[in-house]
């Protein structure tokens, strides 16, 4: 037996089937089952003519009209709305608010974190090239030739060993 | 001036509205409260069966679009978007009223005698429209009968009836699958089919007749 004819002698199929041939919403597979079954059961047949008497009954409910008023009274009710622009409106909504909150969180745990100070990464940032290049073009060093000829800087020894050489010598002296 | 504001509503989508009052245009409101005040009107009133309700709903209902245009994004039909919010404020409504008519009932002392309605002191909002319609047995017969359908049958046959909206759209706002929503509208006019089988059966032989 084929699917048409299954459904053909099936009255429990139409249940979700009638209400759309009978409006003309059914596509064009759909009416053809619809009618092949309207065809040979004469239970849904009836149905189907009591279902198109009542579309037809239905129609006969009149329409009421809103009163007078209801615009007023409409209007009346929207005019003591909350302003839009007001100090509430201008908080956040709830979801931006827990968005910011989290990311505040996030960041403060961020820096409370130890920090790790990697020395071979920060001597490779700065190359030696570049902090001399930056020293040599200050201009507080500008006079550099002056300051490396100031008496009181040649007194100074020229390294610690030299310093502790001359103590001695001194000491001996003495 | 009407007749201005409809012609000026219908040239333009209302999702185009929508995003014009998003934008801050109050008349692009106005258009669209012209546009839905009276199907939304008669949606409510079918589903609470109570003119003053309907009209108070129908205004909380523009209410919470208007609330909402900053925030609206055309992700589905206006339509959809606006009868859902009807739906749900009338099913809330319906279901807080039979609440309160149960705790009424519990508390009533009066005799009711033969009378199915309680005796009760309310106020008395019934317009006169509510009035016409009471006084015409047959459109009585209809309302008290989509009014009897359980709450989602009864919001599936006023919006695939009387706003003849989609299907996808009907079950988007009911929340259920397109296949769910039409089982749920045959077992509706089934139900229909039973409560105004003499009203049928007089429609019937006016047809045939003509």
């Amino acid at each position: 037996m084929s699917n048409t004819e299954r459904f053909a002698k099936n009255c429990a199929g139409m249940e979700n089937k009638l209400v759309e041939y009978l409006d003309g919403r059914a596509e064009a597979a759909e009416r053809h089952l619809v009618e092949e079954h309207l065809a040979v059961c004469a239970v849904c047949r009836n149905r189907a003519e009591d279902f198109r008497a009542l579309f037809g009954a239905l129609e006969d409910l009149p329409m009421i009209m809103p009163s007078s008023a209801f615009d007023a009274s409409l209007r009346a009710r929207i005019s003591v709305e909350p302003m839009r622009g007001g100090f509430w409106s201008s908080l956040p909504s709830p979801r931006l608010a827990f968005a910011v909150a989290a990311l505040i969180a996030v960041s403060v745990w961020m820096a409370s974190m130890p920090r790790i100070v990697d020395s071979d990464t920060t001597m490779t940032r700065v190359p030696a090239e570049a902090d001399f290049s930056m020293i040599r073009d200050l201009p507080v060093l500008e006079n550099y030739e002056v300051i490396s000829k100031f008496d009181a800087l040649s007194e100074l020894p020229a390294s610690p060993e030299d310093a502790a050489a001359g103590e001695m010598t001194n000491e001996r002296a003495e | 001036m009407r007749v201005i504001y409809n012609v000026e509503a219908m040239a333009r989508s209302d999702v185009q509205l929508m995003l014009d009052v998003k934008a801050g245009d109050e008349r692009s409101f106005e258009l669209l409260l012209r546009k839905y005040r009276i199907p939304l009107v008669n949606f409510l009133y079918r589903m609470v069966r109570d003119s003053a309700v309907a009209e108070d709903l129908a205004q909380e209902v523009f209410l919470r679009v208007y609330r909402a245009r900053k925030d609206y994004a055309p992700s589905a039909k206006f339509t959809t978007w606006m009868f859902r919010i009807a739906t749900n404020l009338a099913l809330n409504s319906v279901r807080d009223n039979r609440h309160r008519q149960v705790e009424i009932s519990m508390d009533q002392t009066v005799d009711v005698g033969d009378d199915e309605r309680p005796v009760l002191e309310v106020p008395d909002h019934t317009p006169t429209v509510e009035q016409y319609l009471v006084a015409r047995s047959r459109s009585e017969m209809i309302l008290r009968a989509i009014h009897d359908l359980p709450e989602k049958q009864r919001a599936a046959v006023l919006l695939h009836k009387y706003q003849e909206l989609d299907y996808d759209e009907i079950a988007r706002i009911l929340e259920c699958s397109e296949s769910a929503l039409k089982s749920l509208l045959f077992r509706a006019y089934e139900t229909l089919r039973t409560q105004l089988a003499p009203l049928l059966n007089s429609e019937k032989v006016s047809s045939i007749t003509l």
